[in-house]
């Protein structure tokens, strides 16, 4: 059987799990933006507490992601669970870095200014700072994207949903008739999926920064 | 220091403010402010008092570091005092919310200071929205404040701070500070990162402003020229923002009160006293004038009758455009467009007598063309008029002058007196300019 015939039989199957996938990734990304966000945010006005976050997220990033699966199994067991835990905790560092980066990056004149026309603490933060440090943090999260859509394949070891299924399968029945396809297809699919999320990512950022900052 | 000796010029200087019943400015007080940041030995402003009229442009002016800029922050307390007072109005703000102080307080900083993410009109619109304002009075205000600076609202209002020159950003930038009215407006080198030529138009405008607006301003500049410029009072201030002089610009000028002052004057002083006189005090003279839609025939009549031999053309908008000679004429057959002189430069009536010399000097008749808020025509200043407007001004400082110490004799006599009669309570040695404000 070719590798397009293959695609055509189980074009159901493949649909199924470049879906969920894709969900999978795209939810643990929206979870990942806002706790990181929120991380920066918390740590960026201090020296030591942001490089504390920044290591700490760092660290994270250095566990194989097969053994943080493992790891997470006994705790809490097969499916879902291991697999949004581990991609929002891979997704942070990127998302946390450039935070901070992008946060501290604000000119203090305007934040001066900020404050000097009357504005509060949180109208900063969201009318000025969050604003002007969004393109580095819309970077981080389309590397965290992209560092996500591999790492999810290992999901399918704690039976996690996604591609990774294909790959696991077709890597279990290696020299079987369809093992190759089945690698081949998952790979595939995930490579498709991040270069359509990439092109997601710039369209985002035409839509949501302001043409004033706009590089 | 004390503020203010008997001094002829202050009172005349600030009437017209203080006349104007509906004056939007609010006399500020600083009382004792001191600033002290820990783990420095000594304050880096030290007890500094200060008493600002409603209506009235103060600068602060000083070397850098002397504090100037901090005391000016701690008037909106984006710098909160270790100690002192400070009142707005009748108001004692030294422990009110400081996001509300600052709303009431307009703020002005070096290089604008305009957020790069929201247009102009977003930007300006800010604090009105802040305190409540209807979308609709909103919007109406941003225009009127575009308006207001010099900046056309059709062609402003959706632009980003980045598709604006400097000295375009700044007037947004002091639209902002004024959009919520505030009665009080505080500015900290806000010409600070621009061009000279451009910084003198901001000048130009900054006073046309406060002619309408009368806020209370505070300035913060190390430029003396522009204190003078600018300034209905100059507070010359030294290390930890003592108080060296506070008094008018002329006084200041004419009247140093003492080395560090005088060394801040610097020289030149005949020159600089042209900084204090503004087209519009000295005589500004008419001129024959044309309009380009003229037809041609009138014009030559004009120039053939008079008793000129020079016709000032003005363009459809009432605009100088070209300066015309009766020999240009006879060039010009059909057509004006290759005959005359264009019009280089122009002077507003805000100009200062520096300005419009400097213009008549390059000028190679020796007159420029004064023109009103939208560039229109309204007369000529010569050289014959600026010369005797000077010698007028000097000799008028000189009398002031010499006045005033004559006024400090009388003073330090009658202090001697009293104090041989042993009336003087608080004791002879407090020895004239001394003493703080």
């Amino acid at each position: 059987m070719s590798f397009w015939e293959y695609v055509g039989s189980r074009h159901t199957q493949l649909l199924t799990d470049t879906y969920q996938h894709a969900s999978a990734v795209f939810q643990c990304m929206v979870i990942a933006t806002v706790l990181g966000v929120a991380v920066g945010v918390a740590t960026y006005r201090t020296e030591w507490a942001g490089a504390l976050a920044t290591t700490a997220t760092a660290t994270i990033l250095t566990i194989p992601s097969l053994a943080l699966i493992g790891l997470l199994i006994p705790i809490v067991g097969l499916g879902v669970a291991p697999t949004v835990i581990a991609l929002t905790l891979y997704g942070l560092l990127p998302v946390v870095r450039n935070a901070i980066v992008g946060l501290r990056g604000v000119d203090p004149a305007l934040v001066d200014a900020a404050k000097g026309i009357g504005m509060s603490r949180a109208a900063r933060l969201f009318r000025v700072e969050l604003p002007l440090a969004w393109p580095p943090i819309l970077t981080g999260i389309r590397v965290s994207t992209q560092m996500l859509m591999g790492i999810a394949a290992i999901a399918a070891f704690a039976s996690g949903p996604g591609l990774g299924n294909e790959i696991f399968r077709g890597i279990a029945s290696l020299g079987s008739a369809n093992s190759l396809n089945q690698v081949l297809s998952g790979t595939l699919g995930i490579a498709v999926l991040a270069l359509l999320f990439d092109a997601a990512y710039v369209l985002i950022g035409r839509l949501t920064i302001p043409r004033g900052i706009r590089a | 220091m004390p503020e203010t000796y008997g001094n002829g010029s202050t009172a005349e200087t600030t009437a017209p403010a203080a006349a104007k019943p509906a004056a939007a400015g609010a006399g500020i007080r600083l009382e004792n402010l001191t600033k002290v940041y820990p783990g420095t030995a000594g304050p880096a402003v030290d007890n500094v008092s200060m008493e600002i009229r409603a209506g009235e442009t103060v600068i602060f002016v000083g070397p850098s570091g002397c504090g100037k800029s901090t005391t000016l922050k701690m008037i909106n307390r984006l710098i909160e005092p270790t100690s002192g007072r400070i009142r707005i109005g009748d108001e004692d703000v030294t422990d009110i919310d400081p996001v509300k102080l600052r709303r009431k307080v307009g703020y002005a900083i070096q290089a604008s200071g305009l957020f790069p993410h929201m247009t102009v009109a977003q930007n300006i619109a800010l604090v009105p929205k802040m305190i409540g304002w209807s979308a609709a009075r909103t919007r109406s205000r941003v225009e009127e404040m575009l308006d207001l600076v010099g900046l056309d609202p059709g062609e402003f209002h959706g632009r980003y701070p980045r598709q604006l020159s400097g000295g375009q950003q700044q007037r947004v930038g002091v639209a902002r500070a004024l959009a919520a009215d505030p009665p009080v407006l505080l500015m900290d080198e806000p010409f600070g990162a621009v061009d000279p030529i451009t910084r003198d138009h901001l000048q130009d405008e900054l006073i046309r402003l406060q002619h309408e607006l009368h806020k209370t301003i505070v300035f913060v500049t190390h430029d003396f020229d522009e204190a003078i410029k600018l300034g209905d009072r100059i507070a010359v201030l030294r290390e930890r923002s003592h108080i060296a002089q506070f008094d008018t610009p002329e006084a200041i000028l004419t009247n140093p009160a003492d080395d560090f002052v005088s060394g801040f004057v610097g020289a030149g002083a005949a020159l600089k006293r042209l900084n204090l006189t503004r087209v519009r005090d000295v005589g500004v003279v008419d001129f024959p004038t044309a309009r380009i839609d003229d037809p041609l025939q009138s014009i030559f009549d004009l120039l053939r009758d008079g008793a000129t031999n020079e016709v000032l053309l003005l363009d459809r908008h009432r605009r100088p455009y070209k300066w015309l000679r009766r020999g240009d004429l006879s060039r010009a057959k059909q057509s004006l467009a290759r005959a005359g002189t264009l019009v280089a430069d122009t002077v507003t009536r805000d100009a200062t007598l520096r300005d419009a010399l400097e213009a008549v000097l390059t000028d190679n008749a020796g007159r420029v063309a004064v023109t009103g808020r939208r560039g229109e025509y309204i007369g000529v200043v010569d050289m014959e008029t600026l010369m005797n407007n000077v010698h007028e001004l000097l000799e008028a400082d000189r009398l002031d002058a010499m006045e005033h110490q004559h006024e400090l004799q009388l003073q330090r006599a009658h202090r001697t007196l009293l104090a041989q009669e042993g009336l003087d309570g608080a004791g002879g040695p407090e020895g004239g300019p001394g003493g703080r404000a």
